[in-house]
């Protein structure tokens, strides 16, 4: 088996291009038969939300992403992977998060990207506290058991 | 060692970072839960419920039963809302 790519993994505030992220990965290689790239948005929850302040713990969320991505690179034979995570504030309809997969066939691509998104969602060390469109004071957002169960689906 | 505290813990807390010297006995990560929250009031409402509260010792996460005793930084936050 070819020897295990060195994942991307990114903590920024900056937005990030997807299209050019997939074109990172595949750059020079004929070797690649799927590439499965997930975008996480912000969304207006119907109009009543103005934005997102993301707040993340530095050092340990890009460790803890790089677990992850350690994870999926020990369960199924990718070929690349590049997670990138945004914090700061994000406005309704920005994206929030990428987690491309590649791998020469389609399903690994597929489960190995589902699996990162999961396991970021439960582990990765970010908060997010809504900011509402009517100016009212807005909640942190609470954690989903969805998400731990789509979490624990993998054991 | 430092604690760190995230979102709704920090705002209870009223701080982000201190420098703290948790006594000998207090060996684990609920045993410093414990300790913190006799601090003051904004600590008892931080960790009123532990159950929702997470931690992590030296950026990875830690059980309520971790040790702490050779920690250098240990964290203090709610259940995770990224992706």
């Amino acid at each position: 088996m070819a020897p295990r790519p060195a994942p991307s993994v990114r903590v920024q505030a900056e937005d990030f291009d997807p299209g050019r992220e997939q074109a990172l990965l595949t750059q020079g290689r004929r070797d690649i038969g799927a590439l499965v790239s997930f975008v996480g948005l912000c969304r207006d929850e119907d109009g009543a939300l103005e934005s997102l302040e993301l707040e993340h713990y530095p050092g340990m969320a890009e460790a803890e992403i790089a677990r992850v991505a350690d994870q999926a690179l020990e369960r199924w034979p990718l070929q690349g992977l590049t997670i990138i995570h945004r914090f700061g504030r994000i406005l309704a309809g920005e994206r929030i998060v990428l987690v491309i997969a590649a791998a020469r066939r389609r399903a690994d691509a597929f489960a190995a990207a589902e699996f990162l998104m999961d396991y970021l969602k439960t582990r990765a060390p970010f908060w997010k506290k809504e900011r509402r469109a009517d100016g009212a004071a807005g909640d942190w957002v609470e954690a989903k058991s969805d998400d731990d169960n789509a979490a624990e689906r993998w054991r | 060692m430092r604690a760190l505290y995230f979102a709704w813990v920090r705002e209870r807390i009223g701080l982000a970072e201190e420098e703290i010297a948790p006594p000998g006995e207090v060996a684990t990560v609920r045993q410093l839960i414990d300790w913190l929250s006799a601090r003051g009031d904004g600590y008892a409402a931080a960790f009123a419920n532990p159950a929702t509260i997470r931690a992590a010792v030296d950026k990875s996460h830690a059980a309520p039963d971790a040790p702490i005793g050779a920690a250098r930084e240990i964290a203090f936050f709610p259940p995770m809302t990224g992706g």
